[in-house]
């Protein structure tokens, strides 16, 4: 590889909808990189291991666990974060208490942001299993369901709604 | 109100510690004891590292004494040449680069000259393995009610067993931090703890300082569970003992395995209960051995059996009581804090007798129950009158109502008869907890809280309580907000920093919403009269009120204070352990339904409901998550979380071998709250965090006996109930032949 200099490597990626460029150590982790080297502290570490979920981004739009996640691998693909959402629209979790000491929540919000965007996933799933990969100590997780159910229906609600407006004010 | 940092925690936004910006830092890293108990007699630089580049701290850079204080002064922040346990901390690196630090840290090797150690508290030490006092106890303490041996002596029916339970560790999924750096003369701690003041207490004396030469401020905190009372305080002696060598920040953040393998965990715990009961079910007598292994260290041992003891007779009347105490010392990583504090042991233990009685007695366990649960005007234990007005019979009857109790026992009576491999079980466990600290403790700590009028009309509640998850900002906002008339928005909730900060103690024992918010709120009435306002106005008058006094006195601060008194009527005698162990106790009926598998010795939940009387609920879901939190750690204790144990420290370091329950392993855990408001309480809250978690491991073990039935040749009466453990209890025979 022409590009890797002295044990490092120059990669560009898509992060958060930007393109950007990295140097990165060999060895390094796609959650090190995120954490201490571009200041998205937002994805957190909390077994190192792929256990806890707590490091959950998406890669090319389906959760890892990014402490599993070499840098070098994401060289030519997009990478969202927890900064990447809007949010406004996080309400479900909210209210129903999904979040308490908040050091698992970026990873349960990202894996609950997936199911709400991909509905489908429950003909075969519970919600109890498409959440089983996000370790949580404090809410015994039905804030956490509750929630993930709560933004599959504002998200439906927002669907139809605005499949009802005229196409000229669709964007 | 919606959690207030709800959405800041939600959108990542949240700084825990280990996301502070910081510059031209250091990180920190600790080398441990590999050896139980000896003189150290050598460590070894290996080659291969520049150890110039590192800075090195051992016990000898202590500026002050070296011991963490907190009860005693026996733990050092450094071992002095001598270590007590695996794990303990003996040298102290710092280099700019993490894995650097990290990497040299794990190669350094320590030789330890071993002595005999004691790692199992239930055997009796040999004179070579005493270390403390003559015979390694740490503490002693007696309850005595009435005359045991004479009513045992008396008693038609005497039942005995003996139950036990395993350390369990936290699992605050945000790992322990802290960043100490200097800010001219004053010495700043930046952490995740759940009591700024103890780590001040802590390091004055260790670092030769006054108070005001060290400022200690809580990050948000991510998980604390009792896990960050104590501990906290080494980590941030550590990374302060750096920075002063270093004249750099210096950050310590602890990875995984060194949290679980290093920091304290939940007391492991043996108790014998030898109790005379009459034929119609009522408790005659209860002799209680109560014993916790402490670990190598002091430590919270002595509060934590303290609470233990004064639990362990349970929510029951009985005029014949002996319970006896004991913290034995072992070379064991210390055991600490953690949500409960003693009395989900105690629980265990009293609730799974319950239910033994019970089968011995013929009596179903809700009636052998009924008949004993303690009415108003009876005493517990210590002698406390109990006279709140709860109907603790009717606590448990909607428990029984809600779960439909009777209908599942007879429904699982015809599924277990069919069929081949399932059995469904259903068990109930009833208890209480005292909520703040026990006996005279409030007194002690003499808690203050502030809430400052500012200039623009808005008031700050200064408290040194900290929020973990559990909700105190939410809380403390509305609890300021309703006593003045103000909107959230006018209320700030101050960083508990302590240059900002009265003492309102530590965020423990379920005080912070009981105790700590009713200070709040006499701070809020103390602020209102210094305005010149009566008490009851509210609202915009009130912030008019204090933008005029800013008028009036510029460049003051208009500060009300709350402090803490105790409610009238309250008696207790530290000497004897009679009287007023608490001012007011939250009672509880938990319901658990299980399903064992005979193929897999797999036990599930199937279904959870957790009634409880708690006082005022101020917040709806904010308590409600409290309670389904606690029970889901209960559970997980109960059936999954097995320290293993090897030299006295924990083994399996990994949450790949050390198991929580995850979403799938936990039904809907249904919660249910009955309210006697408790007068000195704010707004008539009493304290909700700790008691969760005492009633599900006795509800789901009381299920699994109800399983099983007459398969079991033995009862269930040590937890975590692993698969392995149960096939032990299991007549292999007779399961063969039934799931064949």
């Amino acid at each position: 590889m022409s590009d890797l200099i002295d044990g490092r490597l120059e990669i560009r990626f898509t992060l958060n909808g930007e393109e950007v460029t990295a140097e990165i150590d060999l060895a390094e982790r796609l959650l090190d990189l995120l954490r201490y080297r571009v200041d998205l502290p937002g994805t957190k570490e909390g077994c190192a291991e792929g256990e806890c979920g707590a490091c959950t981004v998406f890669l090319d739009g389906l959760p890892v666990d990014s402490c599993l996640v070499p840098a070098l691998q994401v060289r030519g693909r997009r990478v969202d974060t927890i900064e990447s959402l809007d949010p406004s629209r996080l309400d479900p979790f909210l209210r129903t208490g999904a979040t308490q000491c908040g050091a698992c929540t970026p990873g349960v919000v990202m894996t609950g942001v997936w199911v709400r965007d991909h509905p489908e996933l429950l003909e075969k799933h519970t919600i109890r299993e498409l959440m089983a990969g996000n370790l949580c100590r404090c809410t015994g997780y039905d804030g956490i369901v509750e929630g993930v159910e709560a933004a599959l229906k504002d998200e439906e609600a927002r669907r139809q709604s605005e499949t009802r407006l005229p196409p000229s004010a669709r964007e | 109100m919606k959690r207030r940092e709800g959405l800041s925690k939600l959108s990542g936004r949240e700084p825990y510690v280990d996301d502070l910006p910081l510059d031209d830092f250091l990180w920190g890293a600790t080398v441990r004891s590999p050896a139980p108990r000896g003189r150290i007699r050598d460590i070894r630089f290996p080659d291969g590292f520049d150890w110039s580049e590192f800075v090195i701290v051992d016990h000898r850079d202590i500026p002050g004494a070296n011991c963490v204080f907190l009860m005693e002064e026996d733990q050092p922040a450094l071992a002095p040449g001598y270590v007590r346990h695996v794990q303990e901390p003996v040298l102290l690196l710092a280099h700019p680069s993490r894995a650097e630090v990290r990497r040299a840290a794990s190669t350094i090797e320590i030789e330890v000259d071993p002595e005999p150690a004691i790692l199992d508290f239930r055997v009796p030490p040999e004179s070579e393995q005493i270390q403390y006092g003559d015979a390694n106890v740490i503490k002693r303490l007696e309850i005595v009610k009435g005359d045991v041996e004479q009513a045992l002596a008396e008693a038609p029916i005497i039942v005995e067993g003996v139950y036990e339970t395993g350390a369990q560790e936290h699992v605050y999924l945000e790992n322990q931090g802290m960043i100490a750096s200097l800010d001219g003369d004053v010495l700043v701690i930046q952490g995740s703890m759940q009591c700024p003041y103890y780590v001040v207490k802590a390091l004055a004396p260790l670092l030769d300082r006054d108070e005001d030469g060290l400022r200690v401020i809580q990050t948000p905190t991510g998980g604390g569970f009792g896990g960050k009372e104590e501990y906290p305080s080494t980590i941030a002696a550590h990374a302060a003992l750096l920075t002063l060598k270093a004249g750099r920040p210096v950050k310590i953040v602890y990875d995984r395995d060194e949290d679980m393998a290093a920091t304290t965990k939940r007391h492991p715990s043996r108790i014998r209960h030898r109790t005379g009961v009459a034929e119609d079910g009522r408790l005659l007598a209860q002799e209680i051995e109560f014993t916790l292994d402490a670990g190598a260290y002091v430590t919270l041992s002595p509060v934590v059996l303290s609470r233990g003891i004064i639990h362990a007779a349970g929510p029951y009347s009985c005029d014949h009581v002996h319970i006896l105490g004991r913290a034995m010392f072992t070379n064991r990583v210390p055991f600490g804090a953690f949500r409960g504090f003693g009395n989900p042991q105690g629980c265990f233990a009293i609730e799974r007798h319950m239910d033994v009685i019970a089968r011995r007695l013929g009596m179903s366990p809700v009636e052998l129950r009924r008949v004993n649960l303690l009415r108003d005007g009876q005493t517990t234990a210590t002698g406390q009158v109990i006279r709140d007005g709860t109907d603790r019979v009717a606590v448990m009857s909607r428990a029984l109502g809600l779960s439909r109790y009777r209908e599942k026992r007879e429904a699982h009576a015809e599924y277990n008869a069919g069929h081949p491999f399932l059995r469904r079980g259903i068990g109930l466990s009833t208890f209480y907890h005292g909520a703040g600290f026990t006996g005279a403790g409030e007194v002690y700590l003499d808690s203050r809280v502030h809430v400052a009028g500012l200039p623009e009309g808005k008031i700050e509640v200064r408290t040194a309580s900290t929020e973990m998850g559990q909700g105190m900002i939410t809380i403390f906002t509305q609890l300021a907000a309703d006593r003045l008339g103000l909107s959230a928005g006018e209320v700030i909730i101050a960083a508990p920093d302590t240059h900002r900060v009265p003492n309102s103690g530590p965020t423990v024992a379920s005080r912070t919403a009981m105790i700590v918010g009713h200070l709040v709120e006499k701070a809020c009435d103390d602020l209102r009269r210094q305005t010149g306002l009566v008490d009851s106005a509210r609202g915009k008058v009130v912030s008019a009120a204090i933008a005029a006094w800013h008028r009036e006195h510029e460049g003051e601060e208009l500060i009300g204070e709350g402090r803490y008194e105790q409610p009238p009527g309250i008696e207790w005698d530290e000497e004897t352990y009679r009287g007023d162990a608490y001012g007011t106790f939250a009672w509880a009926a938990h319901i658990a339904e299980v399903e064992v598998d005979l193929r897999t010795y797999a036990v599930r939940v199937l279904d959870y409901l957790a009634v409880q009387e708690v006082g005022r609920i101020l917040n709806e879901t904010l308590a409600r998550g409290q309670i389904q939190g606690g029970v889901a750690q209960g559970i997980g204790w109960a059936l999954l979380e097995e320290v293993v144990s090897r030299d006295g420290a924990m083994e399996n370091t990994q949450l790949t071998n050390y198991i929580i329950p995850t979403s799938g392993d936990l039904p809907p855990i249904r919660v249910d709250f009955l309210e006697n408001p408790y007068p000195y309480g704010a707004k008539g809250a009493k304290g909700i965090g700790e008691l969760p978690l005492n009633g599900p491991p006795p509800a789901v073990a009381n299920a699994v006996a109800d399983a099983l039935g007459d398969l079991l040749v033995e009862e269930p009466c040590a937890i975590p109930l692993t698969p392995e453990r149960l096939m032990e209890l299991l007549d292999a025979d007779a399961t063969d032949r039934r799931s064949a």
